[in-house]
């Protein structure tokens, strides 16, 4: 288990004081002039050593994205974008940072910002998040007021501007280009890549979109050096995450603990186990609602990290382990994601307008058993047909986590129409 | 997606108070110059919240002739972002999220309560106070289930625990914004597995 003295967000729970000063005794804003003195290059070089993979889903390796930035202005600013519109079914970790430890966040995006020579940053709050929009404008005001933002930002002689965005309810939003659009107040609707936001993102401006863990944690590991970042968790799975752990738990809570701790563990240790046992468990979508669920059989001995969730054909995503007992209506609890995925999707590209609802239709009906067995099949042909073929993630998000229940409960489906169909047969009687 | 519509009846006209004039103003310099724009969403937010928890037509197109835009495209924004409410929502409004990790803990619970003690969704309940829809996911899935009630979160809800946290405020009473349970924010309710040891952190 990860010992406090490794703990990067120290006041995850809120007790202790969330302003400048609490952050100033946890460690934050300790030497960020002497970090940023250090110069871009050996920062983004940090980085990279220290492994940090983006925290909002895609795992992309943060120093990389960073170093995409052009090394010299052409005339266009450059920007940092934050992105803070978390919406992803079973994540509520940003949410943590923004209330309880804003300003490892604002520090983070002063060094991020000076690392890839913006001198401006925004941050885009999703718009349900209001207190926590709130907190965080009183810590960015609180760091302009000290003179860590601004002109000559906390002494280090690099001017950076932070503000604070919001959105106003769309999942999409959380796609970086769509963010951007967003931002640039239009729908949220993706664009094509290439372009890519760093050679042409806001306003057309090279732009760096990242996640708001990946930039809170980016102070900490530049201080403490990426030997120690990098020495914890596996090779390519660095570092400490923050887990959500929902659903059938005994207790459900947030936790921030070392990459690769194996999932029976980080249930049993911090929440309180599987409501009933571990026994019990009947299944759990272990990042988020995007990714495939995986049953207790694999559950038992899974690593919860980038590379050991994709090899049991399922993934890390945002970390959000959503638990479901044997209690659970499995096609059920996956309808009402299909029905999310329906509703969030922009509806720009045809496969995931039009493949959405019908996914979400057609699961629906199976978790009445009315459906024919042979249309299984044809949904999974579905989602193959909307995964891969959209502009952005979306359609695969939707896609996934019914391909997730067909792959392990296909069975469950088969007897719920079985099921059905022997009612019927008995009622025609 | 979803369909949305603008109400049948509309106000004659909108335009923000003096103070929100300003505030206003204060938002567009976020902006570089000439992406103004930008500052369409919270223009807009706080117009509905100006306008009792609605967005009314007219104020859509003044918040795009304050930012120099065609009214189509003030419009979409305004129908694309769901937490635009383009009809009229009770004095508190409550939102219910019922995606998967809020279900699974009984978002089904909620739901019945506020359909028995406001009534169907998207109405206003009969005094006029209060209506309630579900919502997707609020980002609040360790605290499951839970609502929002206009800026706040209420967490660790179960039926009964809806049921007096509506009749309080329809009464006028005050209710803590917050878990509904004996915890302070996410940490588990057993006690702390982690930051036992970090002076502050552990309320210590």
């Amino acid at each position: 288990m990860l010992k406090d003295q490794d703990r990067i967000f120290t006041n995850l729970y809120g007790y202790d004081d969330w302003g400048l000063d609490g952050a100033r005794r946890r460690g934050d804003w300790d030497g960020t002039k002497d970090i940023i003195a250090k110069g871009k290059d050996w920062i983004i070089e940090e980085m990279k050593q220290s492994g940090l993979r983006g925290r909002g889903g895609a795992g992309f390796p943060t120093g990389l994205k960073w170093s995409f930035m052009p090394k010299e202005s052409d005339g266009r600013p450059h920007y940092l974008v934050v992105n803070a519109d978390e919406s992803e079914p079973g994540t509520c970790k940003d949410r943590e940072i923004m209330r309880h430890d804003p300003h490892k966040l604002v520090e983070g995006c002063l060094i991020a910002g000076f690392a890839m020579n913006a001198n401006a940053g925004y941050i885009y709050v999703r718009g349900e998040f209001i207190r926590e929009r709130e907190r965080l404008q009183a810590a960015v005001d609180q760091a302009y007021e000290a003179g860590l933002l601004g002109k000559n930002a906390a002494g280090s002689g690099w001017d950076f501007d932070l503000y604070v965005h919001h959105g106003a309810g769309a999942y999409i939003c959380g796609e970086e280009t769509a963010l951007i659009e967003s931002l640039e107040g239009k729908k949220g609707m993706p664009r094509l890549k290439p372009p890519f936001p760093a050679n042409a993102g806001l306003y057309g401006a090279p732009t760096t979109v990242n996640n708001v863990e990946s930039i809170a944690v980016a102070p900490t590991i530049l201080r403490r050096g990426a030997t120690w970042f990098a020495g914890l968790g596996r090779p390519n799975n660095t570092g400490t995450k923050l887990f959500c752990i929902s659903g059938h738990v005994n207790q459900p809570c947030n936790v921030e603990e070392e990459m690769g701790i194996s999932m029976r563990e980080l249930i049993d240790k911090h929440a309180g186990g599987v409501r009933g046992g571990w026994d019990n468990l009947l299944a759990v979508i272990p990042g988020g609602s995007s990714v495939p669920m995986i049953p207790k059989s694999i559950c038992d001995d899974v690593l919860m990290d980038f590379d050991s969730l994709k090899e049991v054909q399922s993934g890390l995503g945002t970390a959000a382990v959503i638990v479901m007992d044997k209690s659970t209506d499995v096609i059920k609890a996956i309808a009402r994601i299909s029905a999310f995925y329906k509703h969030e999707s922009c509806g720009q590209c045809t496969p995931c307008r039009e493949g959405t609802g019908w996914m979400w239709r057609v699961v629906e009906r199976m978790a009445r058993g009315e459906a024919d067995k042979s249309e299984i099949d044809l949904l999974l042909d579905v989602t193959k047909r909307v995964e891969g073929h959209t502009i952005c993630a979306l359609g695969d998000a939707a896609a996934w986590p019914v391909q997730g229940l067909i792959r392990h409960f296909r069975h469950v489906i088969e007897e719920r129409i079985d099921s059905r169909q022997g009612a019927a047969t008995v009622a025609a009687e | 997606m979803s369909v949305r519509r603008l109400d049948p009846n509309q106000p004659e006209s909108f335009e923000f108070t003096p103070e929100n004039l300003e505030w206003a103003k204060g938002q567009i310099a976020k902006y570089p110059d000439g992406r103004q724009a930008s500052a369409i969403i919270p223009l807009l937010w706080q117009a509905q919240k100006q306008a009792g928890g609605w967005l009314p037509e007219p104020a859509i197109r003044y918040v795009a002739d304050m930012l120099g835009m065609a009214y189509i495209r003030a419009m979409e924004v305004a129908t694309f972002y769901t937490m635009f409410n383009l009809t009229p929502v009770g004095e508190h409004f409550v939102q219910v999220c019922g995606t998967t990790p809020c279900w699974l803990r009984g978002a089904d619970d909620i739901k019945d309560a506020c359909k028995k003690h406001i009534g169907p969704e998207k109405t206003l309940s009969a005094d006029g106070k209060m209506s309630w829809m579900e919502v997707e996911c609020l980002g609040a899935c360790v605290n499951a289930p839970m609502v929002q009630i206009n800026d706040d979160y209420y967490e660790d809800l179960d039926g009964a625990k809806m049921e007096e946290i509506i009749k309080a405020l329809r009464d006028g009473k005050d209710v803590t914004p917050g878990p509904q349970s004996s915890r302070k924010t996410s940490e588990p309710i057993g006690g702390l597995t982690s930051l036992t040891e970090v002076p502050g952190a552990g309320g210590k």
